[in-house]
């Protein structure tokens, strides 16, 4: 068995010898580049835009104006299609725009033989504006006199639910209660690899776009409807890619590539944006404002949480409302025996425009309900682990909101084993009454999650699986390998299933529209869970064809036989060989009267939804007159069912971790207020965490069997990134006294509350 | 790709200050660090280039016969952190530049771009400035030297003159001799990060007393400074914690730290006053002494 153990990933040796090939590394005989023409004010409308002199610069092909784009508006975000008219994303976009929403919004684009060129002539466009009143945050966007950035005005959706019983009554007979309000920064993905994307035309008809993305079928849609052509006659290529964390879960330059094709002869033309351009015209994580009630008895049962969330999605809706519509419902499933409220506002503002962002709203709404979750503890003057403890979800407890049985739940034993790791009981009484200048504190959080996102979109998933000449096998997948290692974990599932060695599966790791199965691509951590179905039927199929088939050769009954270490044998005896697969396939591909080619092709959409646990635990230590924090421990501990990689699973924990600290302490992606200007749209100004910013991360599994899922696996890809947030926070309060109700806790904030509260 | 107009890699000093006084627009580039990034952000000013690179006789360290250290322009931070020299004679200058950006950009970097270019956060500002560092520079008219106390004059500006080529910097005896000193780098994050605050303190002790204390802040004024009141403050007092609270709060009047999105003047103010003390102490136990 291979699913459990650690395989060197498919892709490992391609990637650290530079032999992958990235979007960037394709090139095309005629190729030409674009560059934007962005916006230099947050709001207004352009006056006068002269291309005059650009048009008239060395290399430049062509300028393209909102003038002269599609008077289509599109929506951007990479969900699946819904059904539903009333479930169907904000179509707020145009190619190009008259009505500048952001700094850095998008009025020309110019296209040239090189991208220096491009970019040079992008700076000649001369744009004059007629500037509007900019709004940056909610108190600014919601106010009456505010200007509409929109059309149907500031307010793009607000919805509330209340589940598991009577909210005022359950915090009427509280024996305590608190409230508080916590605030989550904008954060950018800062992915290794910019957007990029290229497109050419083949014939007249059809569009190939080649471009860095997560989602290429919801991709091939997008593009669709933005130039209303038919779906099927634009083709989406995605070879490797270098990080997306959820902004390649968006459809940001293929439809301006495409379009760009059209209007020149289909030659080739590639936009790559730089890193400045990226971190502010791209996506975003929503900052939000969480104002948070907590209930609790004496005795530690927590009665009621209330959270109500601000969004503020920026310039543009993208995912729009999905973001804290999924990080309510996600979170119900970490309590499911208290009350819970969960409501919601998103709104437009004139920042950069947030969309989809590792973990999808469920750090925001985590890190209002863990901080107000300790403050609860704290006032009842219990202990933080004992109270989560007593408060978590069990096996077989109801989720309030869907219904649904929790049918795996590893969180208790999440919570005593990161106990024990960080030594929290022996700690806690060598911190108790400390003084002087550095002092140490421990802090928990508790997450829960999804795998996936059904009951609200499709799950659907497609694996083929084709016998090779030699015995190995070829796998395509609609699924998309982004750098969390999928290709590997269902090569892994193949290869089990059928009965073959590891090395005998190679994934075709790139998806083409054109080729590969529909699957909706990489997201809400979905891929382990929603394709494993698909790769184990897929599998069994194989296997069935392949026994069938030596029925065929051998008259053996197919019940009779199975497959072990890539040969056919008997089934009650598998030392006994009948024949290698290769054997077998040679047979089945070259005999002249029988057999054929054995694949299996496979659909399958999932309808279940496995929720996924942890916690994170940390030691740290704040220098309070330098207004430093120094993480020294960290845990994470998760429920993510079966493990499939026990080496990548840590790795993606480890990664999650890592962008958990630099949202914790470092990093926001700041505006001015006064006219909304970027900040520090830059990898010098926003401040990703370095290698020595980041402490040693520990990492810890309770592996739990999730019945509904065909390798007992729950979600991992995002979960790591929830619960260290507040788990700081919850650390800084207990080493100082000084509850910092917002991220990131850096030292210029720290000195401001330090500062309050007297301490300096 | 980068839009540069003009190149001329300069083949000795004498050709690099005749291309430069022949173009009014040239601009030196050293290790591009600067330059590079203000040319990927579409700047005029840098698009006519005066290459040092191949001045190899730029990039030694070395001691004269009166015991001066001296530090090439050219001379990368890497190379300037690992040299023999600097280690023995001038640590702090090492110090203060192996917190320059990450191993790439020290390898690039040269301490003649980071004082020409006037940074008011330059990360070697404050030890040349401990250390009263002199500029050999040339130009078509020759050679003259200048100091670095007053070299700097506004915010991104120095005492170059069009056509200036800064050649090394020179420190002497009397200004590294009996001296302990240190350099904090307070910046948001621990690397690959310019300073909020920089701090660096030069120290001579007699007898447990100081005897003179040279204090220098980056970030706290439109220029690198030297703090006249708090030096004369330290002078002569014993070197306890209430001297150093002293100086920590007399230093107020030396500096000027102005608001920014970056850090408002408060946080400024409180780090100036932290750091004081904090790198006074480290200094003093360079030369072995403890504060009281």
């Amino acid at each position: 068995m291979t699913v459990g153990t650690s395989p060197i990933r498919k892709d490992a040796v391609a990637k650290v010898t530079g032999k992958a090939r990235y979007t960037d590394d394709f090139t095309m005989p005629g190729m030409l580049h674009a560059a934007y023409v962005r916006s230099t004010i947050a709001h207004g409308t352009v006056s006068r835009i002269d291309t005059s002199a650009a048009r008239s610069m060395d290399g430049v092909e062509a300028v393209f104006t909102f003038e002269d784009v599609p008077d289509t508006l599109f929506a951007t975000a990479g969900h699946p299609h819904s059904l539903d008219p009333d479930h169907v994303d904000v179509a707020d976009r145009l190619l190009l725009t008259k009505h500048v929403r952001y700094h850095g919004d998008e009025v020309a684009i110019v296209v040239a033989s090189s991208k220096l060129a491009a970019k040079e002539a992008a700076r000649a466009v001369v744009v004059e504006y007629d500037e509007l009143p900019v709004c940056v945050d909610a108190a600014s966007a919601l106010a009456d006199e505010a200007p509409s950035i929109h059309a149907d005005g500031n307010v793009i959706k607000s919805h509330e639910f209340i589940a598991g019983g009577d909210l005022n009554t359950a915090v009427d007979g509280a024996d305590a209660v608190i409230s508080g309000q916590y605030h989550t920064p904008v954060v950018q993905h800062c992915h290794m690899e910019n957007h990029i994307a290229y497109a050419y035309m083949d014939d007249f008809e059809h569009i190939v776009v080649v471009t860095s993305t997560q989602i290429p079928h919801i991709c091939r849609r997008v593009v669709g409807q933005a130039l209303d052509m038919p779906w099927g006659n634009v083709r989406v290529i995605k070879p490797y890619i270098g990080g997306g964390f959820g902004n390649k879960q968006d459809v940001v330059l293929e439809p301006m590539v495409a379009f760009l094709t059209t209007r020149l002869d289909g030659r080739p033309i590639k936009l790559e944006l730089d890193r400045e351009e990226c971190m502010t015209s791209t996506r975003t994580r929503h900052s939000a404002i969480l104002d948070c009630r907590a209930a609790a008895d004496e005795d530690g049962t927590l009665k009621a949480v209330d959270v109500a969330m601000t969004s503020n999605t920026g310039a543009y809706a993208s995912h729009g409302h999905s973001i804290p519509s999924a990080g309510g419902a996600k979170s119900c499933n970490l309590y499911p025996r208290s009350v819970i409220r969960f409501s919601a506002l998103t709104h437009y503002s004139n920042i950069p425009a947030a969309g989809a962002m590792r973990a999808y709203g469920s750090p925001q709404v985590i890190f209002g309900l863990e901080c107000a979750l300790e403050d609860i503890a704290r006032k009842i003057g219990m202990d933080s682990v004992d109270f989560r403890i007593k408060n978590v979800a069990r096996k077989m407890d109801i989720n309030p909101l869907s219904n649904k049985p929790i049918r795996s739940a590893g969180i208790v034993e999440c919570l005593e084993k990161g106990r024990e790791l960080i030594q929290w009981d022996e700690k806690k009484r060598r911190f108790a009454n400390q003084e002087g200048p550095v002092r140490r504190g421990l802090g928990v959080a508790c997450f829960s999650y999804g795998s996936g996102t059904y009951p609200v979109c499709v799950e659907i998933a497609g694996c083929r699986l084709i016998l090779n000449q030699d015995g190995s096998v070829h796998m395509q997948v609609g699924a998309t390998e982004i750098g969390q290692g999928s290709d590997t974990a269902f090569a892994q599932m193949a290869a089990d299933t059928l009965g073959i060695s590891y090395d005998k599966v190679h994934v075709v790791t790139t998806q083409d529209t054109d080729v590969s199965p529909f699957d909706t691509g990489a997201y809400a951590s979905r891929q382990t869970y929603v394709v494993a179905p698909a790769v184990k039927k897929a599998a069994l199929e194989l296997k069935t064809s392949v026994l069938e088939y030596v029925r065929e050769m051998t008259g053996k009954e197919t019940a009779s036989l199975d497959i072990v270490d890539n040969n056919v044998v008997a089934a009650n005896q598998p030392d006994c060989v009948i024949a290698s697969l290769a054997d077998v396939a040679i047979d089945a591909y070259y005999h002249k009267q029988r057999g054929g080619q054995l694949t299996a092709d496979v659909s399958h959409k999932t309808r279940t939804n496995a929720p996924s646990f942890g916690c994170t635990f940390v030691d740290l230590e704040v220098d309070v007159p330098m207004c430093k924090i120094h993480i020294h421990q960290i845990f994470n501990v998760h429920d993510a069912g079966q493990i499939i990689h026990p080496l990548l699973a840590e790795g993606q924990v480890h990664g999650g971790m890592g962008m958990a600290v630099g949202m914790a302490l470092f990093e926001e992606l700041l505006v001015n207020p006064d006219n909304g200007r970027v900040l520090n749209n830059n990898l010098l100004d926003y401040k990703i965490p370095t290698f020595v910013d980041i402490p040693d991360l520990g990492c810890s599994f309770v592996e739990t069997m999730e019945p509904t899922a065909a390798y007992g696996n729950k979600s991992l890809g995002e979960p790591p990134i929830i619960s260290p947030g507040p788990a700081i926070r919850n650390a800084i309060l207990d080493a100082t006294g000084v509850a910092v109700n917002r991220m990131p806790m850096s030292p210029k904030v720290l000195f401001t509350h330090f500062h309050d509260a007297g301490l300096l | 790709m980068f839009p540069i107009e003009k190149y001329h890699m300069a083949e000795s000093v004498q050709d690099a200050v005749r291309a430069l006084a022949e173009d009014e627009n040239a601009r030196v580039i050293a290790g591009g660090t600067d330059v590079l990034i203000r040319l990927h952000e579409g700047h005029k000013d840098y698009r006519n280039l005066v290459d040092i690179n191949s001045l190899d006789a730029l990039r030694r360290i070395w001691q004269e016969d009166d015991g001066s250290v001296c530090i090439g322009a050219l001379a990368s931070f890497t190379e300037i952190m690992d040299h023999p020299l600097v280690q023995k004679f001038v640590p702090v200058i090492g110090e203060a530049v192996a917190t320059v950006g990450g191993p790439q950009v020290r390898n690039r970097g040269t301490m003649g771009g980071n004082i020409c270019n006037g940074a008011v956060s330059a990360d070697s500002a404050c030890a040349a400035l401990v250390h009263e560092v002199d500029l050999v520079i040339e130009n078509v008219d020759g050679e003259r030297t200048e100091s670095v106390i007053g070299f700097h004059a506004g915010p991104g500006r120095v005492n170059l003159k069009h056509g200036d080529l800064l050649k090394y910097f020179r420190i002497r005896p009397e200004n590294y001799l009996n001296m302990g000193a240190a350099y904090y780098k307070y910046a948001m994050r621990e690397a690959m990060d310019i300073a909020t605050i920089g701090c660096a303190a030069g120290l001579h002790v007699t007898d447990g007393a100081i005897s003179e204390l040279r204090l220098a802040y980056t970030v706290s004024a439109p220029t690198p400074i030297r703090c006249a009141e708090a030096e004369l403050a330290a002078k002569g007092q014993p070197l306890n914690k209430t001297t150093l609270g002293n100086i920590a709060q007399t230093v107020e009047q030396d500096v000027k730290p102005r608001t920014s999105w970056r850090a408002t003047k408060e946080f400024r103010m409180h780090v100036i006053r932290t750091l004081a003390a904090k790198v006074i102490t480290n200094a003093a136990w360079k030369i072995g002494e403890k504060i009281a």
